[in-house]
């Protein structure tokens, strides 16, 4: 393959420099401008949320990042391979995999373990190979059991399960999950949240679009968009503390937070580093 | 209504006829109903229904599963099983009125009628002992060497499998529709045909929104699962043609001969 790959220093895994991307629709003059120039260096191994209205631009970054979408200004680089490079596409597709909102629309096949081999089967893998890596993925996402179950006879949390398992098992090193939980109930939420966490935590780099905030809290890095624009980026507990800002772009801070900030107002000294129900209950049992 | 059919409908089991190769099940079947069409006389049918017979319970399907899909056809046999015996000019059997039977016109009704009921049931052994999808692999396996002559084989097979993904989906998405509709004053039960076709519509539109939707999500999925045609395209089910793929082939040209020696040897019962 003649790509140019693009020498860098290795720790940026995903680098997005001044991107803009716009609709174009018929019979309008202006194009809608749905990303307007984020400029974002994500690290390997990072687990990173992204969070913001409907409408503010950030599942068009994330299709930016694996592809499907191509800049209209400036250039994204996966691994160092530019998504405008037509040659390199599935060499990036295969390293930044992708989870999508709607659990129904994004599986293919009508039995679980053929759906989670699709991926590398279009890699080209040995059938060996497939076996064992649908074998792990399914395993990683609990749903061995369901290996031969149809799609439509599984819950919502289930499905979405089955569909990261079809990303996984073509190992990518980047996983892009675009509100994977917003069409599920509290139970199938969780489950998915668990598994994104475990990801994370076995080396794969995370990206989550959600509008979530007690989802983003789990991540080590929040940025907050607003009409194409990064207006927030930092660890959770410092755009947290912006709650004003959030507020203002009907984001609300996490529970745990908002009490926080309350409390505090009424004299108590709560650390800034508690972002998550669990940490408050700790803190406020441990203190006198 | 739609569940009455077994034409397409699998049958669970780990018989020796749900282990064969699809390809070699979608072989054999093909032979077999190009067998039926070979048969001249009762002689060649006894043949052809010992062989199903065989076939059937070697497929360890209940019988009453197989009856249950010919059920669903039974018009169509009842229908030619008519019209072969008003039909057929010959020597008259029976007269009332107009109404003529002859001899022959018998012997056509039950020739036909016999021929179409040993053809649906052994068109639908291959789909009862063979799951959709595999049916699917076995296809797009069969095609291939015709796609140097504009098969799309591949691509034939991924509708299919696709087709099989979304049926049920749809079908929950039409109740779905119909239940939303129907709250809202719709009424798909009365009136005459013409007018209930009509009042499909506030049920169709949406319901091709909703596929064109689904199509646009999916076609997105599947390329950022890498998906780009057949080409270099490996498979999880390989198919291997074992030793109980030889038997059956072999036990298939046995039958054929048989029919094409029936065919030879006996001398038709009288001429039509």
């Amino acid at each position: 393959m003649k790509n140019v790959r693009m020498a860098h220093n290795g720790t940026d895994i995903i680098r997005i420099e001044n991107l803009i991307f716009e609709y174009k629709r018929e019979g309008e003059a202006a194009p809608d401008r749905a990303v307007d120039g984020v400029s974002l260096n994500l690290e390997r191994g990072s687990f990173t949320a992204v969070i913001g209205q409907n409408g503010s631009g950030k599942s068009t970054l994330a299709k930016n990042i694996n592809a499907l979408l191509l800049p209209s200004g400036g250039a994204v680089y996966v691994d160092g391979y530019n998504t405008g490079d037509a040659e390199a596409v599935w060499e990036i597709r295969r390293r930044a995999g992708m989870v999508f909102q709607n659990p129904d629309n994004q599986l293919v096949s009508a039995i679980v373990e053929d759906d989670v081999a699709f991926g590398p089967e279009n890699l080209g893998i040995a059938p060996d190979e497939i076996r064992v890596r649908v074998r792990e993925s399914l395993l990683s996402v609990h749903m061995y059991g369901e290996r031969k179950k149809a799609p439509h006879l599984l819950s919502g949390g289930q499905k979405q399960r089955v569909a990261i398992a079809g990303v996984v098992a073509m190992r990518p090193e980047c996983i892009i999950f675009d509100e994977p939980t917003a069409m599920l109930d509290p139970v199938g939420r969780e489950e998915v949240m668990e598994i994104i966490g475990r990801l994370h935590l076995d080396g794969v780099t995370v990206v989550l679009i959600t509008h979530f905030m007690d989802e983003a809290a789990l991540a080590d890095r929040i940025v907050v968009m607003d009409e194409g624009r990064v207006v927030l980026d930092g660890a959770p507990s410092s755009v947290f503390r912006r709650a004003d800002l959030l507020r203002k772009l009907s984001l609300d801070a996490p529970l745990a937070v908002e009490l926080a900030e309350r409390l505090r107002g009424k004299g108590f000294a709560i650390p800034d580093d508690i972002i998550n129900t669990e940490e408050m209950v700790e803190f406020l049992c441990r203190s006198k | 209504m739609i569940r009455d059919i077994t034409l397409g409908q699998y049958y669970p089991g780990d018989s020796w006829a749900h282990r064969l190769d699809p390809r070699v099940k979608i072989a054999v079947t093909f032979v077999y109903i190009l067998a039926l069409f070979l048969i001249r006389d009762f002689g060649g049918h006894a043949v052809a229904a010992a062989a199903l017979g065989v076939a059937v319970a070697v497929s360890r399907v209940p019988p009453k599963f197989i009856l249950r899909g010919l059920k669903a056809v039974f018009i169509i046999i009842l229908f030619t099983f008519t019209l072969n015996m008003l039909m057929t000019k010959g020597e008259p059997l029976i007269k009332a009125g107009f109404i003529v039977v002859t001899k022959e016109g018998l012997y056509n009704a039950v020739f036909m009628g016999l021929r179409l009921v040993l053809l649906i049931v052994g068109s639908s052994l291959l789909t009862l002992t063979t799951k959709p999808v595999r049916l699917t692999d076995g296809i797009e396996s069969l095609l291939k060497p015709f796609r140097r002559f504009g098969v799309p084989a591949h691509e034939l097979a991924m509708m299919m499998t696709i087709a099989l993904r979304f049926i049920p989906t749809l079908l929950e998405e039409t109740d779905k529709i119909m239940k939303a509709q129907m709250a809202r004053g719709a009424d798909f039960e009365s009136g005459s045909i013409l007018r209930r076709a009509k009042n499909m519509t506030p049920l169709l539109v949406p319901l091709f929104i909703g596929a064109f939707r689904i199509a646009q999500d999916l076609a997105m999925a599947m390329e950022a699962r890498c998906y780009r045609g057949g080409e270099g395209r490996t498979s999880l089910h390989e198919l291997r043609l074992r030793k109980q793929d030889a038997a059956a082939i072999f036990l298939t040209a046995v039958f054929l001969s048989f029919i094409l020696l029936e065919r030879w040897l006996s001398p038709l019962w009288f001429d039509i």
